[in-house]
């Protein structure tokens, strides 16, 4: 087993703000990690890190055996890296960015490699299109091959699926996983938890910290959470009835039925014990990837938000 | 391993110029700003201004000074808008700007024609818009005669001694240097190629921070003197083509006359270009938004003009200014122009300018390579 990214302490401030604050991750390599986090917590400052776009304040290791940050250049030109936002260029075609691409990195065969992207894409006959003017969907697959245009050894993909319908999330999927079987190994930041398990993976950052690691299942397990689910005719209605009560830190409809967590199993039954009665009925559930995450964040949220 | 391309800089030279092609809006900015620059420029500075406001103190009351108000009246340069009663209110008058000139007819003028001792006629001009007074002060001159050649037949014809009877004195308020329109078109060459040139990098380059495609660029290989080289040379053929049509439309349309000074005059223009299109470089790595980079480029914009000898004399501006100005490419660039198409001065005459021309685009290229930032930090 090879470490592809191995990095310690991990940061970076905008002026007083600190952005990322002493990340390490280590992922293997030909594995999918998948980084998770709400809005603003720091996962596209930490991508941007790791390819060299942003200098860190602090931190230090190896990726992909070469000395980091130092090597930073060297890093950038095996690693493929996809924007959050569509960042080609829209007033050229899907052939000329392509093309771009191909050139810039200095590959052998510029023509050979662009005909063989559009053609594994299915877009020979739209070779001609703006890139402006295709579809989320289309713009994100775009994106993706000119990221792995060079052949890279690590693949960092920022929201790459936000605004993409699902069929086309699936097969960025398929894509995905088929690379990783190459021997690619990638970072995805993602707000999706279907996609989250689809990762071998995940790495939780909240407000510039890295609170979870591990595979969906230990994530769930080391989160301590115990989660009771009750089914029964509007049953999602006693969530805000149940959120006061003591032991419970979590009550949020599912559907139409209601999941309350907790991290205290005697406390949370005690604050269920009068609900336990028709119609409702009641059966403890393992808690979803979301049920841990939401109760990651309650927990490490700052003081002020809390109380608020 | 961190040697220059010159594959990747032929990649973004190809897609620069791609994208030039496909505006439309460059092209509008290409040929449509130097065509209606000039001809609002050229014209409006070139034009003979006619009917400028005139103040009269007329102190005599004979035939002559009343003949040669009625043509002053029938001239179309002057428009007699105050008939004064005293030199101090004349003063005033020219002062506030309420006339551009002020006709002084002194008391004994008639007898004096007729005793042909060539009485003084003072013609006070505002002359802080020397473009405007300049023909008219010419025509002052002659315009008169005529009209003392019609008064003086009969009787009083042997009083017309020769070409004139009288003098016309002329004192320059405010500016007493003329510019001719020659001086004017030439220099809007440097004015409009710095001005479209500067925009267009500055704007071009900072469009690719705002659209998000810098982040495309960064995460590549390329080195900043690739993306430098790539993206400037296209602009450099717009300059080309810019300058070429500026110096044709100076030819036909205002007769400017070309006294031969072509070495000069080209290598100038290149050094000028690049140097112009270096600036917008150096602004777009410093402007973080188009907006930004349009405001930077205007405050190039107005001392350039002001201060570069384009409008104004240039000596006659106050020492600091001139020590402005001349850190301003657009000076240098003006006397090359003005001195190559009506000097028709040679390389060794212009070298001053040249040289310092050559200054400025190495001290900006090397100063927006080194500003060039790799990382987005
Ligand atoms: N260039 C920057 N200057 C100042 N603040 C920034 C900059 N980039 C990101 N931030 C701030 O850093 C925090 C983390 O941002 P980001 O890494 O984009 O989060 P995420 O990708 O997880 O949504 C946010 O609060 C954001 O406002
Ligand atoms: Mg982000």
């Amino acid at each position: 087993m090879t470490l592809a990214i191995d990095v310690e302490g991990l940061s970076k401030s905008f002026g007083t703000f600190k952005a990322v604050d002493n990340i390490s991750l280590q992922i293997e390599q030909g594995h999918i990690t998948g980084f998770l986090g709400p809005n603003g917590s720091g996962k596209t400052t930490s991508l941007r890190m790791l390819c060299g776009l942003l200098t860190p304040d602090t931190g230090h290791g190896q990726v992909l055996g070469l000395e980091f940050p130092r090597e930073a250049e060297a890093i950038k030109r095996q690693t493929g890296y996809m924007t959050q936002r569509f960042s080609l260029y829209e007033d050229l075609t899907i052939e000329e960015n392509l093309t771009f691409i191909a050139r810039v990195y200095r590959l052998a065969h510029v023509q050979d490699s662009v005909d063989q992207t559009l053609e594994r894409l299915g877009l020979t006959k739209r070779r001609k299109q703006l890139a402006g003017q295709l579809s989320g969907g289309w713009k994100q697959r775009l994106a993706l091959a000119a990221a792995v245009m060079h052949d890279p050894k690590l693949l960092l993909l920022d929201e790459p699926t936000a605004g993409v319908d699902p069929q086309a999330r699936r097969d960025f999927w398929d894509r995905i996983h088929g690379l990783a079987d190459e021997g690619m190994t990638v970072l995805v930041s993602t707000h999706y938890m279907d996609e989250a398990e689809r990762c071998h993976e995940i790495a939780y950052i909240f407000n510039g910290h890295l609170i979870a690691r591990g595979t969906a299942d230990q994530v769930i397990a080391e989160s301590r959470l115990v989660t009771f689910e009750a089914e029964g005719p509007r049953a999602d209605r006693l969530a805000r009835e149940l959120a006061a009560r003591p032991g419970v830190e979590m009550a949020a409809p599912f559907g139409e039925a209601l999941h309350v967590s907790g991290t205290d199993r005697a406390a949370l039954e005690a604050a269920i014990q009068s609900y336990r009665r028709e119609p409702y009925r009641w059966t403890e559930v393992q808690p979803t990837l979301e049920d841990v995450f939401i109760n990651l964040m309650r927990v490490h949220a700052p003081a002020e938000v809390k109380a608020a | 391993m961190m040697g220059l391309s010159l594959s990747r800089m032929m990649a973004v030279l190809t897609k620069e110029f791609t994208q030039l092609v496909r505006d439309r809006l460059t092209y509008a900015m290409i040929i449509g700003i130097p065509i209606v620059q000039l001809l609002l420029f050229g014209y409006a500075i070139n034009t003979d201004p006619k009917h400028l406001p005139t103040a009269v103190l007329v102190q005599d009351q004979g035939q002559f000074s009343r003949s040669i108000l009625g043509s002053l009246q029938n001239s179309e340069y002057f428009r007699i808008v105050h008939v004064a009663r005293s030199p101090a209110e004349m003063d005033k008058l020219i002062e506030r700007g309420a006339v551009q000139f002020a006709i002084t007819i002194p008391g004994d003028f008639t007898r004096r024609v007729v005793r042909r001792d060539k009485p003084q006629i003072l013609v006070e001009a505002d002359a802080s818009d020397p473009a405007a007074t300049g023909s008219a002060v010419a025509a002052l001159s002659s315009l008169p005669i005529e009209g003392l050649k019609h008064d003086l037949k009969g009787p009083l014809a042997s009083a017309a001694p020769g070409p004139q009877p009288f003098e016309v004195v002329i004192q320059r308020r405010y500016n007493p240097e003329n510019i001719t329109s020659y001086n004017i078109v030439p220099g809007l060459v440097a004015t409009i190629l710095t001005m479209t040139l500067v925009m267009m990098t500055s704007l071009a380059m900072t469009r690719e921070t705002e659209r998000g495609t810098m982040e495309t660029l960064l995460s590549t290989p390329l080195r900043p003197i690739e993306v430098m080289v790539g993206k400037l040379t296209p602009f450099v053929v717009v300059g080309i083509i810019q300058a070429a049509l500026i110096i044709s439309m100076a030819r036909i349309l205002f007769g400017v006359p070309m006294a031969g000074g072509w070495a000069a005059l080209i290598l100038g223009l290149f050094l000028f270009i690049v140097g112009s299109l270096a600036l917008g470089f150096l602004v777009s790595t410093v402007a973080r938004n188009q907006l930004q980079a349009m405001q930077m480029s205007f405050f190039y914009f107005l001392p350039s003009i002001l201060l570069s000898g384009f409008l104004f004399p240039f000596r006659g501006m106050p020492e600091w200014a001139q020590w402005l100005g001349t850190i301003l490419p657009v000076t240098h660039m003006l006397r090359v122009v003005r001195g190559a198409m009506l000097k028709g001065v040679g390389l060794a005459e212009a070298a001053p300018s040249l040289g310092a021309l050559a200054l400025f685009v190495v001290i900006v290229a090397g100063l927006a390579v080194k500003q060039y930032r790799t990382t987005l930090d």
